[in-house]
């Protein structure tokens, strides 16, 4: 089973920490008192990858024991839990009963309060929107002392800046869901190649009764081939176990090896061998939910193969009007730069709204790349994406962030102005400090 | 033996609380016991949404001697059989502020130990009288030697330990069994003031070992096991060499 990250982050960077750690233990208890000048940032596992779930030099409020249920009802699939519970905690309960989490991302190690905060995303957003479209209602707590109940009639403009609000306007003590029923704990899945990105979008237009799409781009394609990679679409099986597989992953990464094991000729390598794996891999298959959505939570310390300096994430969205012209263009910049990105992934974002105001998920295309830390080197090819990004309309996902400047937050970000006032005083992040420079 | 009906007090207590989601997964039935209302109330939530009957809760002082064989009759009178009397609560306070303060010493005791030995007393009787059932205990590698940066929290345990010793040799050839739970440094609410080494364990880390223990009905299980070790080597350590070491 994975563990909470106690300091920094799942890219590794080197952020200074929080002076100071305080637990949340009971959902009925104040918050901590603050000193003058300390500042106050709900933490749960540290599974973003920057700078959202930090406060450096201030004080963090760990919320990993307000992991208990508060009622769940079997029959109509609406949960109530606490915000500390990881999505990984509430599968192993409600999976056995026929009901699952409407929207997955990633990795299973991310808490409630989490995936409100940084409004996370899955394969479904064509279908199911983003994570914030399934809260009823949350219950936040701030540092007025009160405890404000929140959903799309009471409160509604802090349960819209709550949403998606990066951890500011308060801790989030609970929240209430709706689950997804489901027949069995496994997927029905099929992987094609594609040769360019306008194959991707093709196959994504036409896949439109398929609940989850992703595909996977080979960034180390060079000439023609720039563009090819395996697209993935799944499920939810009829029939068969609802076995929830919550296992202890079966292989580890030790240590952290003193240089990135990720690099262009690893790369290179891997990626050929797995478009390749993916050509074989023909027709539909069922596995179960867990290898499906969390390849990478299969193994341990995952995160420690980009080597001591840590990785940079890069996601963004452009919208659909542009065409992919802004992905190709990006894959273009990648090609040229000489540069390894090991897991790049592409989706689409549909239409379904995100209730946020600064929710990240908006109609587009929406490319999450990474990147071994080379210093300057790694920095200035990001930089040159966010003129690409900026030039599309799009917007960069701050959960994945370390280092977009606040001009490109302002500019993805329009309801920024109107979140500002729903900022709780004694919350703030080092990233949220970093963006209002 | 699968435990279907189970007694717990110190409900709210981490340790207590990774056992429980385990039988509430596994539909056990439920009475659990607690000092502090509002946790009670929020624990006995949770496990029912796991899966858990709870089928009565009850929040007192546990100082309260005569409150513990009442919380037993009503727990049979809900449950029918009791198949496990859990023990779980406690405190830890610093030795250093122990040296300072009696009224802290005895509060450990009272805490740890006093308000422990009448549960169990109490249980015993009841178990003894169905004929069967499994008493366990969460004491801790504290009482194995009184060592200078623990012994007052030790000590109690130690008692804790005696009286498990005491009960086993009694039901000894009965159904009846005792199991002494001796977890070393665990992650919770307890341990949150100390620096967190490499030895902490995570209570849903040890729930595992600690159910298999019970439904085997082993008479001491250290967890995790690797404590078993550390705490044979302490006790063999000569004092004027324990006495050297800043343990």
């Amino acid at each position: 089973m994975g563990r909470p990250l106690s300091s920094g982050s799942w890219g590794r960077l080197a952020f200074a920490g929080a002076a100071r750690t305080a637990v949340a233990d009971w959902r009925f208890e104040a918050l901590p008192e603050a000193d003058e000048g300390d500042s106050l940032l709900a933490r749960g596992w540290g599974r973003s990858y920057g700078d959202v779930c930090i406060n450096s030099g201030a004080s963090h409020l760990d919320t990993t024991r307000l992991d208990r249920f508060i009622a769940f009802d079997a029959q109509t699939g609406i949960l109530r839990c606490e915000a500390g519970l990881t999505l990984a905690q509430i599968l192993e309960v409600v999976v056995p009963r026929g009901w699952f989490v409407p929207v997955l991302p990633g990795t299973r190690f991310v808490t409630l309060g989490g995936a409100i905060g940084n409004d996370v995303h899955g394969k479904n957003h064509r279908h199911a929107g983003s994570f914030g479209c399934h809260v009823r209602s949350l219950t936040l707590l701030r540092s007025d002392g009160e405890r404000y109940r929140c959903d799309s009639e009471h409160n509604a403009e802090l349960f819209a800046a709550t949403i998606g609000g990066l951890g500011l306007t308060g801790l989030v003590l609970d929240a209430e869901i709706q689950l997804l029923a489901i027949d069995s704990a496994h997927v029905e899945c099929e992987d094609l190649l594609f040769s360019s990105v306008a194959d991707f979008a093709r196959l994504y237009e036409e896949s439109s009764d398929w609940t989850y799409t992703v595909s996977w781009i080979d960034c180390s394609a060079r000439g023609g081939s720039v563009g090819r990679g395996i697209f993935s679409r799944a499920r939810h099986a009829a029939g068969g176990d609802r076995d929830p597989g919550n296992s202890a992953p079966r292989l580890a990464v030790p240590f952290t090896p003193p240089v990135s094991l990720v690099n262009r000729f690893t790369v290179d390598v891997f990626n050929r061998a797995y478009y390749t794996a993916g050509r074989r891999r023909g027709g539909v298959r069922r596995e179960h939910f867990q290898r499906f959505f969390f390849p990478l939570d299969g193994i341990d310390g995952m995160n420690r193969i980009y080597g001591r300096n840590g990785f940079y994430q890069y996601q963004c969205v452009v919208p659909f009007g542009g065409g992919v012209a802004a992905v190709e263009e990006l894959l273009r910049r990648i090609a040229a730069s000489g540069e390894a990105s090991f897991l790049a992934v592409l989706k689409a974002f549909g239409e379904r709204a995100s209730p946020g105001l600064l929710s990240f998920p908006r109609p587009g295309w929406t490319l999450a790349l990474d990147f071994p830390n080379r210093g300057a080197k790694t920095l200035q090819l990001l930089a040159s994406f966010d003129a690409v990004v900026r030039d599309a309309g799009g917007a960069v996902y701050p959960a994945k962030d370390a280092r977009m400047p606040a001009d490109m937050f302002a500019g993805g970000y329009p309801q920024l102005e109107r979140f500002r006032p729903q900022v709780d005083p004694a919350f703030s992040s080092a990233f949220w400090r970093r963006v209002q420079a | 033996m699968t435990v279907k009906t189970i007694i717990a007090f110190g409900a709210t207590s981490a340790i207590c609380v990774a056992l429980l989601r385990r039988y509430a997964a596994a539909g056990a039935s439920l009475y659990l016991v607690a000092r502090d209302e509002s946790r009670l109330a929020a624990c006995a939530a949770d496990l029912a949404a796991r899966g858990a009957t709870v089928t009565g809760t009850s929040a007192y002082d546990f100082n309260d001697a005569h409150r513990h064989s009442a919380a037993l009759d009503d727990a049979a009178a809900a449950l029918g059989r009791i198949d496990l009397v859990v023990v779980a609560h406690g405190s830890l306070p610093e030795q250093a502020d122990c040296e300072r303060d009696d009224a802290l010493v005895r509060a450990c005791m009272e805490d740890n130990l006093t308000s422990a030995a009448v549960i169990m007393h109490a249980a015993a009787r009841r178990l003894e009288a169905q004929g069967s059932g499994t008493l366990a205990v969460i004491s801790s590698v504290a009482g194995d030697r009184g060592r200078k940066s623990n012994y007052t929290y030790g000590a109690a345990k130690a008692g804790l330990d005696a009286i498990a010793q005491g009960m086993q040799g009694r039901f000894a050839g009965s159904a009846v069994r005792v199991v002494n739970i001796k977890p070393g440094m665990v992650a919770s609410p307890m341990t949150a003031h100390m620096e967190q080494g490499p030895l902490f364990a995570h209570p849903e880390d040890i729930a595992p070992r600690m159910q298999r223990a019970i439904e085997r009905g082993s008479r001491v299980v250290y967890v995790p096991g690797f404590w078993r070790y550390i705490m044979w080597v302490i006790r063999l350590l000569p004092t004027a060499v324990l006495a050297r070491l800043p343990i």
